[in-house]
């Protein structure tokens, strides 16, 4: 029809009628405020659990040894497994095209570390220089543990941030500087940080050779740690590593003569595993966060529904009114959703632009351990002003169509 | 200009059916000013709302000037009521929230006439009836008396055949009532059919022709001298 002039018969409505106007506005504005912040908190709750989970490369295998649980050749159970130098050469060897990085880990109980007055208590590890990157570390200064200081038995090592800060008073520069672990002397060639935060950066790293030589290790090693190569998919790279998981277990029980089925004598930690249950906890928020926008637009939807019958209602008699002079239903009808639908857009957009405005400019300095950086996919946020309209539309074409049915002296008798 | 033969009309109330009208036959030649009276309850109304086309007959026929007005869909209603008929109510029926002019201009909307156009002739019709410097009020700025002025004025806009008008005065005082009476005199002497329901004999002498209604019949039809409202006011 005219749609100019229509246009100008709904300016004309809305001018007039402001609170209707306004109250129909706030209702959906509102709506869609609260969906773009709600899936932006889901978003930033993503982010913050992702930082959680980054503490060590995504991929790493974690090999560990135990107790045996059951009798197997003849040998009694409750044997302490204890894995050495040969079972690590040997998988690195066998594996060698597979991994991207690999050590093994002789641990130090009970280091107490010294520098001058000061001391602590930290866990002390010898390790291979891989180890750094399997531990997702990054250097604040100096440098980690190299093959030549493995080579050589040197005594270095590399120190966590909080043991720096701990021992290391007044900004002293630790490069250089001897430390005592155990009453030995060991130079600092470097310090580093963890994504994992302080329990991570309370630890003292020196060479797997040195550190087996200086406390009496022989050739003991208490762990192992690999990656793989990358794989192109999440999928590809899981099995990947289950099937190097398997490999590695079986080969352990295998030189060490434990049962197959024995538990817990070798313990493999597959953080792809733990990635998996992390990806479903992802998929789990999400799923929540989208259930609760989808009710939030239910509920939006419910909301403009119900206003559009109170002002169907309250126009009865104009409409009435309307058809005497000559309103045929269609137009009635027309005029009805072009106005719910001109304020539900401008609304809804009014609610998304101030919702991603508060998301934009607040959102960065929310930093909580499980809130980082909320956000929102601007085209979800679009899509959901969209469902919002149509379904106000569509909501609002019932009333309006029943109204527009209704015979005039009805509609005029109506008080 | 109307014809109508044997129209029978029936509400129903509950499960019973109440035969409002029970066969009227009535003619109104073009530049007539026909009053219809009776008591409460006679049908008046549903007589009016009828020839308005805002309601139907069970039976009996309409012509309206040579157009046969019989099953129509809400669309053909809704033109022809813009085209053939202008409405005059008792409670005036403006729209609230639209000031004097926009009321006037509205049928010319649901004509598909441009705005500028529109508000033209609506204006002019204002002026017609006297109110062209209250053009810019709301109805509820306005006295009953110019409220009736402006609906009258927004039955005009339209340039309709017939005028029909449901107890035009009845929510006026009589000096009121003698202003809208001259005005719808005034009107109906430049050519236009005019039916006035009303309740009052004084209102009644004002018209050329009075039908008295009694129990859904027809029961008197006479042509009266007619008064003109300007002596008594
Ligand atoms: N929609 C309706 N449903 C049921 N009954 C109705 C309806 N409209 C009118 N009536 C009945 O029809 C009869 C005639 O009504 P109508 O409105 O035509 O009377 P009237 O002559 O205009 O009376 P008044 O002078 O009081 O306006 C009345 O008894 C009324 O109750
Ligand atoms: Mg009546």
């Amino acid at each position: 029809m005219f749609e100019l002039e229509r246009w100008e018969e709904i300016f004309d409505t809305i001018r007039k009628n402001k609170l209707r106007t306004f109250l129909t506005g706030l209702s959906v504005a509102s709506g869609i405020f609260i969906l773009v912040i709600l899936l932006g908190i889901g978003e930033g709750m993503r982010n913050g659990i992702s930082q959680e989970f980054q503490r060590d490369a995504a991929n790493i295998i974690y090999v560990y040894t135990g107790v045996t649980s059951k009798e197997y050749k003849g040998l009694n159970p409750g044997r302490r497994i204890q894995m050495k130098n040969e079972d690590f050469n040997y998988t690195a060897l066998k594996h060698q095209d597979d991994l991207e990085y690999k050590s093994s880990i002789f641990r130090i109980w009970n280091g107490i570390v010294n520098f001058g007055k000061e001391s602590g208590s930290y866990r002390v590890e010898g390790v291979y220089p891989d180890y750094q990157f399997l531990e997702n570390s990054g250097m604040v200064e100096g440098r980690f543990v190299n093959y030549k200081d493995h080579e050589n038995f040197e005594k270095v090592v590399a120190i966590g941030k909080k043991v720096r800060d701990d021992l290391f008073k007044d900004g002293k520069d630790p490069l250089g500087e001897y430390v005592q672990i155990s009453g030995i002397n060991f130079k600092v060639i470097g310090v580093f940080t963890d994504p994992g935060g302080e329990r991570e950066e309370s630890l003292v790293f020196m060479p797997l050779s040195t550190a087996q030589r200086v406390f009496g290790g022989a050739n003991n090693i208490a762990n192992m740690a690999f990656t793989l190569e990358p794989e192109d998919n999440f999928e590809a790279a899981l099995a990947a590593s289950n099937y190097f998981s398997t490999e590695i277990e079986n080969q352990l029980k295998e030189t060490h003569t434990i049962a197959p089925e024995d538990e817990s004598a070798v313990s493999i930690n597959n953080s792809l595993e733990n990635a998996k249950r992390f990806y479903d906890l992802m998929d789990m928020i999400k799923f929540f966060f989208w259930g609760v926008g989808i009710c939030t637009i239910i509920a939006g939807v419910v909301g403009v529904s119900n206003i559009m019958l109170i002002i169907v209602k309250e126009r009865t008699r104009e409409i009435g009114i309307r058809k005497a002079l000559g309103a045929e239903p269609l137009s009635i009808v027309g005029m009805v959703l072009h106005e719910s639908i001109f304020v539900t857009a401008i609304a809804g957009f009014i609610g998304l632009i101030a919702s991603l405005m508060l998301l934009e400019f607040v959102g960065p300095l929310i930093e909580t351990q499980y809130i980082s950086n909320p956000a929102v996919n601007f085209n979800v946020a679009l899509t959901t002003v969209f469902i919002l309209v149509i379904a106000g539309a569509i909501a609002g074409f019932f009333p309006a169509w029943r109204a527009a049915r209704i015979k005039p002296i009805e509609a005029l008798r109506d008080e | 200009m109307i014809e109508i033969r044997d129209l029978h009309k029936s509400y129903k109330v509950g499960s019973n059916s109440l035969h409002v009208l029970k066969g009227i036959n009535f003619n109104v030649a073009e530049g007539e000013l026909v009053s219809i009276m009776g008591s409460s309850g006679s049908g008046k109304s549903t007589l009016l709302n009828i020839l308005g086309m805002l309601d139907e007959a069970d039976e009996g026929s309409y012509t309206l000037d040579g157009v046969v007005i019989k099953n129509l869909n809400e669309k053909i209603a809704a033109r022809y009521r813009n085209k053939f008929l202008g409405f005059v109510f008792q409670s005036f029926n403006l729209i609230s929230y639209k000031n004097a002019l926009d009321n006037v201009a509205l049928p010319l909307y649901y004509q598909g006439i441009k705005r500028g156009e529109r508000i033209d002739k609506a204006m002019s019709y204002l002026e017609k009836v006297g109110l062209a410097d209250w053009a810019g009020h709301l109805p509820n700025e306005l006295s009953g008396g110019q409220k009736q002025r402006v609906a009258i004025a927004r039955a005009l806009a339209s340039d309709p055949k017939v005028l029909l008008a449901d107890e035009p005065t009845g929510a006026l005082d009589s000096k009121t009532s003698y202003d809208v009476m001259n005005l719808i005199q005034e009107i109906n002497d430049e050519g236009r059919t005019i039916l006035v329901v009303t309740h009052e004999p004084d209102i009644a002498a004002m018209t050329k022709r009075i039908v008295n209604l009694k129990d859904g019949r027809i029961i008197q039809d006479t042509q009266v001298n007619q008064v003109r409202a300007q002596e008594n006011v």
